[in-house]
Parts: C-alpha cells; sequence; structure tokens
C-alpha cells in the first residue's frame, strides 16, 4: 500500500472519531489548547501504526492511543494529577445523598457537573467519559486502559461514588 | 443476594452488563431492599444526569485541518518530523542499520537538514497566514495589547515591540505551530509586504544568526537572541528586511 492509499484509507477510517478523541483528550488535559495539540499528536501517532490495526473497533483503537498520549504528556507535566489522593473533606459520611427524583440534576447544575468530574483524578475520570459520554461497553473500556474486564465494574463504582460526593458537597455550598 | 453483594453489581446493573442470572438475582433484590434501591436510583439520576447534560466537547472546527495538514505532512513530501524519539526506536535502529551498510555500499546522497526543514515551514506558515485570510488572532498594533494576549496561550512570553515610527507598524499576533511547538507569529507590515516574525525560546542563549536565505522568492532570516529563536520571513526586498531585522534585534540599521 502507497502512503497515499494509506493516508486516504486511514482518514476514512479514523478521520470520522476526530469528536471522540479530543472529548477524551480535552477531559485528560483539562484545557482546550493541550487538547488539540494531544489529538494533532496521537494521530500522527496512529497513522504511524495503521498497519498494525486490524480494522476491528476503530474508535476504541484510537482512543487508546489519544490516552497513551495524553498520559505521556500528563506524566511530564503534571505529575500531581497521577496520583489518586483522597479528599478527606469531601468524604464526609453524612447525608450527602443525591435526591434523584428532587434534584434530577437541573440544567443549571452542568456547570457544575463539569466542575465535579475535572476534579476527580484522571484514572476516574475516564472511566467515566468512556463509559457514559462514549457509551463504550466495560469489554472497550478494558481494552483501552489496559486493565481486566472484572476491574472495570468496580473502577466505575469508585468513580462514580466519588463524583457524587463532589457533586453533593459542591450543591450543599450552592446559595 | 445480600446487600454487599447488590451493592457490588449495582453499576454493572445499571450499565447493563450483567450475565442473565445476576441481572434476575438483583432485580429481586432491588424490589425488596429500599437501601440497594435507592442506590440504584441515585447511580441512574447521576448517570442520565452526564449524559443528558452537553459535558460532551466536540472538537473545534479547525482541528480537523489542522490534522489533516500534519498527516499529509508525515504521509507526502516532507518527512515526517520525529515527536516522541523513543517510540521510533524500533524503526530507526534497523534504518540506522541500512544507513551504515548504505553509507559503505552506495555514494552519500544529503537529504535536507533539520535548519532546511524548518526554513521550508516557516515559509510555509507564513504563505498560509497569507492564504487563509488568517494573519491575526490579535489585530493590534499596541504592543501592551498583542503581548499579553499570549498569555495562558504559551508557555513563554514572547518579545513584542512596535517599530511604527521606524516605518514597520506592528498590525497584530497569533498562534502558530512550528518546529511541533506552538509558538508566537508576530506580524508586521511594510506598505503591502507583510512580514511574520515566528519567536519561541531557544536553549542557546548565545547570540548567534544564520545567513538570510530565499526560498520560492520570500526571504528568511534566522537569529537566536536572549533565549528566543527567531525567524523572520518576508516578500519585502532584501535590503529593506535587513533593516527591520536590525532594528528588531535592536541595533541602528548600518545605513546603506
Amino acid at each position: 500500500m502507497g502512503e497515499k492509499d494509506k493516508l486516504e484509507h486511514f482518514e476514512q477510517a479514523i478521520l470520522p472519531h476526530l469528536d471522540a478523541a479530543y472529548n477524551l483528550a480535552r477531559w485528560l488535559t483539562r484545557n482546550e489548547h493541550d487538547a488539540q495539540d494531544m489529538v494533532q499528536e496521537a494521530y500522527l501517532r496512529a497513522f504511524k501504526f495503521f498497519d498494525g490495526f486490524h480494522g476491528a473497533d476503530a474508535r476504541a483503537w484510537l482512543l487508546t492511543i489519544v490516552r497513551n498520549t495524553c498520559y505521556t504528556w500528563l506524566d511530564q507535566n503534571r505529575a500531581r494529577d497521577m496520583t489518586t489522593p483522597f479528599d478527606e473533606e469531601i468524604h464526609t459520611t453524612e447525608d450527602n445523598a443525591l435526591n434523584p427524583s428532587a434534584m434530577a440534576l437541573k440544567s443549571s447544575d452542568m456547570e457544575m457537573l463539569k466542575q465535579s468530574l475535572e476534579q476527580l483524578p484522571a484514572e476516574f475520570r475516564e472511566v467515566i467519559v468512556l463509559r457514559d459520554l462514549e457509551e463504550f461497553s466495560y469489554k472497550q473500556i478494558a481494552d483501552v486502559i489496559d486493565i481486566p474486564l472484572g476491574t472495570v465494574m468496580s473502577r466505575l463504582a469508585r468513580a462514580r461514588e466519588r463524583l457524587k460526593r463532589i457533586l453533593c458537597a459542591r450543591l450543599k455550598e450552592k446559595p | 443476594m445480600d446487600c454487599k453483594e447488590g451493592q457490588r453489581l449495582i453499576d454493572g446493573y445499571v450499565d447493563g452488563e450483567l450475565d442473565l442470572v445476576r441481572n434476575l438475582g438483583i432485580e429481586d433484590h432491588l424490589h425488596g431492599c429500599a437501601v440497594c434501591s435507592g442506590s440504584y436510583q441515585e447511580r441512574r439520576a447521576l448517570r442520565d444526569g452526564i449524559r443528558a447534560h452537553g459535558v460532551y466537547f466536540t472538537a473545534p472546527a479547525d482541528l480537523r485541518t489542522r490534522v489533516q495538514r500534519s498527516l499529509r505532512q508525515a504521509a507526502g513530501t516532507t518527512p515526517a518530523r520525529r515527536r516522541m524519539p523513543w517510540q521510533w526506536i524500533r524503526v530507526v535502529a534497523p534504518l540506522a542499520a541500512a544507513a551504515v551498510v548504505a553509507l559503505i555500499l552506495v555514494p552519500p546522497v544529503r537529504g535536507p537538514s533539520p535548519e532546511s526543514i524548518l526554513t521550508q515551514e516557516v515559509v510555509a506558515n507564513h504563505i498560509r497566514s497569507l492564504m487563509v485570510n488568517h494573519l491575526a488572532d490579535v489585530p493590534s498594533s499596541d504592543e501592551h495589547t498583542v503581548k499579553p494576549w499570549f498569555n495562558g496561550k504559551l508557555d513563554f512570553s514572547p518579545p513584542v515591540k512596535d517599530l511604527v515610527n521606524q516605518g514597520f507598524p506592528l498590525i497584530g499576533g497569533r498562534l502558530d505551530y512550528l518546529n511541533n511547538r506552538p509558538v508566537a507569529a508576530l506580524v508586521y507590515q511594510r506598505a503591502k509586504h507583510v512580514i511574520n516574525v515566528f519567536v519561541w525560546p531557544s536553549n542557546k542563549n548565545a547570540r548567534s544568526e544564520a545567513a538570510p536565505v530565499t526560498r520560492q522568492g520570500y526571504h528568511v532570516f534566522h537569529w537566536e537572541q536572549a533565549g528566543i529563536t527567531y525567524w523572520a520571513v518576508s516578500d519585502l526586498e532584501e535590503g529593506q528586511f535587513e533593516k527591520f531585522v536590525q532594528l528588531l534585534k535592536g541595533q541602528s540599521p548600518t545605513t546603506s
């Protein structure tokens, strides 16, 4: 396959997933500018390795590369984001149940939801993004972030629990 | 099924990822257990909130163009720049071995040097900035507007100097991408001629300069000064351009 054919084939298969790539990169880097750099970088890497891609699941394959690119960057730029600090102040056990019917997250809470999600450590943020925004199956998530299938459910459970706590704390602070 | 098992499986249930047996088991448990049923409702509310609240970031309009452009470059005529060297070791090692053999067997053929590739990139960016009508992100002749505009967009603060009194008014600045990094582009004008000055931090502190070159009718000046790399490109007549470069360097131009 010539470089030109390869590029054409690549663009057809991989370029449609640009939004997914950007969304993940944006959530992992937490800013627009770096997210764009990450996407560009990831596409170049994907193109290099395109011969090794056998057409099964282009979106998951691309997001694996986007994720690795972002983690390399996070590693170099914000080592602190890789750790999972335990937020004592929000880990209160008193009444922080979401009242699903009464609250049902109004649209005005969107900004708050975004901020809460951004506050999660990267390893929790990414499973929620992959599951609830990309609607990936557990199997796809396991493949992308390279953990055993059995771990996906428990990581999602921890991530959502943590998100809920942060969100509840923020909702309570709200005047 | 007990609550411990119920709690463990709630996320799998919400996500529709349980097998039939466990699915029936947890449904049965949720009917009879208010606590687990509450947790289940909570999880649903949270998930539905995330899905419904537009927290999905769609790619900015120009990202596709940018990605395509860099892919073309990687696939096509210009050799791809190695952005993360360690990733390419596997590719590079056999090539290096082949190169050694080739050096012995074949007379050497020189490829373009990194410097000359960069020169080409500089010229290409200059032309592109004129073509797509995207000369300035921040159109302003005020250095105190242009310089702060770069704050938060770059990891350095570009030196911005207005040379309007010397006949080279600053007309704006924009973000650009060169040498595998975001750079500042400062735009000056002389009559109808546009001058792009690309700047980014250099790892050298010493002052150095390269001889000006001409590519496709555009003159390119390159120098390093006070830890900053400068590339200036324009179709301006070379003598005037040189005067501009000297002004930018902070020297008074030699009268000619």
